[in-house]
């Protein structure tokens, strides 16, 4: 029977090309905007580590001064250099790291290349495990190295293909502002995205080339990139000043492998804040967070608002199509309200008409949805071409591809519903004797 | 014209006419909206700087060593640039307007107040209003004696040593007007920190700050007299001829070069450029928009050409049997136009509330103000007109239905 309605239901579309082509174009237009819409959303409301971010945290607490004090108030988003030592030193976790970004001056030693500048992360050693960053050749160095401010650094895989022609270049040397480092390891390509544990540097495509002990950084003096957030007298981060203790710019990731340990480490946070405040140093009532990655994205609110709103108003372009395909198959159903009277006299029951007219609706949404998926990869593609820094991330991955296609189906068969049982109505008798 | 016939004749189509009517309604909603984040867009974007922005060029140099004595190295770099044939004037600043970093403080009018009163950009350079091309409107500009190295001021702010900080400030005329409203500013005092006090001495017409993103505040902002040392995020401003820009561009990039070729210069662009760069989502935003407004539109014409034309065949007999009672082409025509017209009109109508309703909910998500009235009647017009032009093909072809149709059994 379905091959037989599937013969009735092309017959029905050819005997009304322009029709047919203009129900697939507006299904293929809406279809075509709102999964491209949908496929930058998904993209960047991804998780940047997918099986390890749920045990991934960031804890804040509020060593501000009493200005201003609001215990309804978030604590700030980073933590001071001293509150991010003790925290790390304080070894509480299951992993730890203590992190800023920063950019460093280049000195290749060939001389047909000029010095350059790399993006840079200053972190501690347990940086690498804990957010499971692969290695090609080598491994980070160890806390004992960073602690001495060791001259060691990790590389990413492009840095590696550009000055040792992707050899394995662990212990070559390499030279930064002034100074020669170690490599003594390599990272495979990596590039979380969201750019998660430092939203401050970007929060899209952005990734470090090199990758130095905080020790060595805060020794050296190195540039820093980011945010910083005094209060009181606090000051600095200009130039190669560092900021001042009353300054937050770093960032601390924690790894708590189970619910119980977070538990625990929130715990921990409060006792540290008391004690600070015993100490004399936090003025204010313990305040402390404990986010896990993903809920730190959506407290800071990455995605972009213009994102959302996009994809809202390619929805609301796609039901808009889906009205004029109802509209327009139900008008076309009950112009052949005399056939299918014919048909259900001569014994066809109404669920086989039924069938027959959702046949038909799905037929123009699996062709709205092929021409749909093309329109959406043509839409990626003008995505791409935006200067927006998430631009280049707009690919269509196998779950959007299959969501194009029930999204398409659905859609039409759902548009198809209506009209269908609408023609599926006529009296039988009222069609043959009206002619 | 008899609305009466029309009426009842749609009553007969009851579904299909809703569906035609949630259509329009559906578009007229959404196009009002868009129209109106359009309008949002294009204003954000005209934003005013306050700067000459057709005459300034910004470079960013990093040194791979850090240089001895920051603050000799920027005075060199400046007396290069000031040599270079072209240039008009030439300042340092840790911040342009647009920019993508941005110094911001926290201002307080008293220094014992508990909640700060707002949050100001704050501009660090010598030489900086005149070269920007900003306006002084009341009181002095900044002189070589007010300005304090930053160095000294961050190592006074540790010890709580007044002596060693910046005492003056300049600010623009629309924070002057928010701290001071209906007041002279000139003489008053504005606290960064609390043993900040930083006294008014002169009014900017205007000059917008790095992260200008919410416009009401986007001209909040004050110049410092903070000197800054050479360093990767310090840009060096050049004020030329329009004409002159890259020429001049080239020979200035050129002179710092030879003055140490082991540099990097990390930025360089015109501040047109800057602006561009600022605006670029905005921009792509409201193409989108116009995109999805047509594509809208079009949808929605050719559904009602579709449904016209399928109401045409199946009303041919009667189209017919009218046209033999008398009925001329005209009042075929108007007939059909009629019907469009009150199909749109319903339309419109619902589309306006859902219109109001959207605008509420964007209001509340996206901080958006309020939908002005006069989007209504627009969007209105250009719906009706879409309508009537959708349905003159089909209508056109029914008028020309012979009224010999009529004598004929289908």
């Amino acid at each position: 029977m379905f091959g037989y309605y599937l013969d009735l239901a092309l017959r029905s579309l050819k005997r009304n090309k322009a029709l047919t082509v203009l129900m697939v174009l507006a299904i293929a237009l809406g279809i075509g905007a709102s999964m491209t819409t949908l496929t930058v959303l998904h993209v960047l409301s991804g998780d940047p580590l997918p099986g390890k971010s749920g045990q991934l945290y960031y804890p804040q607490i509020d060593p501000q001064d009493i200005r201003g004090m609001d215990p309804s108030k978030e604590p700030p988003e980073q933590v001071t250099l001293i509150d991010g030592l003790n925290l790390l030193r304080a070894g509480r976790a299951d992993h730890q790291a203590l992190m800023s970004g920063g950019s460093v001056p280049v000195q290749p030693e060939q001389s047909s290349l000029d010095p350059f500048y790399v993006e840079a992360r200053y972190t501690t050693a347990d940086f690498f495990a804990m957010f499971d960053a692969p290695f090609l050749y080598g491994h980070g160095w160890t806390a004992a190295d960073g602690e001495a401010k060791a001259r060691e650094v990790v590389i990413a895989r492009s840095l590696n293909d550009k000055l040792f022609g992707g050899a394995n270049s662990v212990g070559r040397t390499l030279r930064m502002a002034g100074t020669s480092f170690r490599v003594v390891g390599v990272l495979d390509s990596w590039q979380p995205n969201p750019h998660f544990y430092d939203l401050n540097t970007g929060s899209y495509a952005y990734g470090e080339q090199v990758f130095l002990p905080l020790q060595t950084m805060l020794e050296l003096r190195l540039d820093r990139n980011g945010s910083s957030d005094c209060w009181g007298n606090g000051g600095g981060g200009v130039g190669n000043i560092l900021p001042s203790n009353d300054c937050v710019w770093l960032q601390f990731w924690v790894q708590l492998d189970s619910p119980a340990k977070a538990a625990a480490y929130k715990e921990f946070l409060v006792h540290y804040s008391q004690d600070q405040k015993a100490l004399g140093r936090f003025q204010r009532a313990p305040n402390v967070r404990l986010r896990n990655v993903m809920q730190w994205l959506d407290y800071q609110m990455v995605v972009p608002d213009d994102v959302r709103l996009q994809t809202a108003l390619a929805f609301g372009f796609l039901l808009v199509c889906l009205v004029n395909t109802v509209g327009l198959m139900l008008a076309k159903f009950m112009r052949r309200a005399a056939e299918l009277g014919v048909r259900r006299a001569l014994g066809a029951s109404r669920r086989a008409l039924f069938a027959q007219l959702l046949i038909e609706s799905g037929v123009i949404g699996l062709v709205g949805g092929i021409g749909g998926l093309l329109l959406a990869m043509f839409g990626l593609w003008l995505v791409r071409q935006r200067p927006s820094a998430y631009a280049a991330l707009a690919h269509l991955d196998l779950s959007m591809l299959f969501t194009t296609f029930v999204l398409a189906l659905c859609a039409t068969l759902l548009a198809g519903l209506l009209p269908a049982w609408r023609a599926c109505q006529v009296t039988p008798a009222l069609q043959l004797k009206s002619n | 014209m008899d609305i009466l016939p029309i009426l009842s004749t749609l009553r007969r189509h009851k579904l299909t006419s809703w569906l035609l009517i949630l259509e329009i309604a559906l578009t007229c909603a959404i196009v009002c909206n868009a129209v109106f984040l359009i309008g949002q867009r294009l204003q954000r974007m005209d934003m005013p700087s306050g700067v000459a922005e057709h005459e300034l060029l910004q470079i960013q140099v990093a040194d791979v060593m850090p240089p001895s004595n920051p603050y000799t190295r920027l005075a060199e770099d400046l007396a290069v640039l000031r040599q270079v044939p072209g240039v008009l004037s030439v300042a340092s600043s840790n911040q342009v307007p647009f920019g993508s970093s941005s110094s911001n403080g926290n201002i307080m009018l008293d220094p014992t107040q508990r909640e700060r009163t707002l949050n100001a950009g704050t501009y660090f350079g010598e030489n900086l209003a005149q070269t920007l091309g900003t306006r002084l409107v009341s009181g002095r500009d900044l002189q070589p004696d007010d300005f304090v190295d930053v160095d000294t001021a961050m190592k006074a702010l540790g010890t709580g040593d007044s002596k060693g900080l910046p005492h003056v400030t300049l600010i623009t005329r629309t924070l002057a007007e928010r701290l001071w409203p209906g007041q002279n500013p000139l003489g008053r005092i504005i606290y960064l920190a609390p043993e900040v006090g930083l006294r008014v001495v002169g009014v900017l017409d205007s000059l917008a700050r790095a992260n200008a993103y919410d416009a009401a505040k986007a001209q909040y902002t004050m110049v410092v007299p903070l000197r800054m040392g050479a360093n990767k995020d310090q840009s060096y401003l050049i004020r030329t001829r329009p004409e002159d820009r890259a020429s001049v561009m080239a020979a200035a990039l050129a002179a710092l070069k030879k003055a140490d070729p082991q540099r990097v210069v990390t930025t360089q662009r015109s501040f047109d450029e800057v602006r561009r760069k600022f605006f670029q989502d905005d921009r792509a935003m409201a193409g989108m928009l116009v995109g999805v407004i047509a594509a809208l539109l079009i949808v929605t014409a050719l559904g009602i050409v579709g449904l016209a034309s399928f109401w045409v065949a199946q009303r041919r007999r009667t189209i017919g049997v009218r046209r033999a009672l008398g009925a001329t082409r005209r009042n075929i025509l108007n007939y059909f136009q009629t019907e469009n017209f009150l199909l749109a009109t319903i339309g419109i109508a619902l589309g306006m509330v859902l219109a109001y309703g959207i605008n509420l909910f964007l209001m509340l998500h996206y901080e958006l103000p309020r939908l002005p009235a006069v989007y209504f009647p627009v969007g209105a017009i250009v719906l009706w007109l879409i309508g009537q032009v959708a349905v003159l093909g089909p209508a056109l072809r029914a008028a020309a239905v012979p009224p010999v149709v009529a004598t004929r059994s289908v």
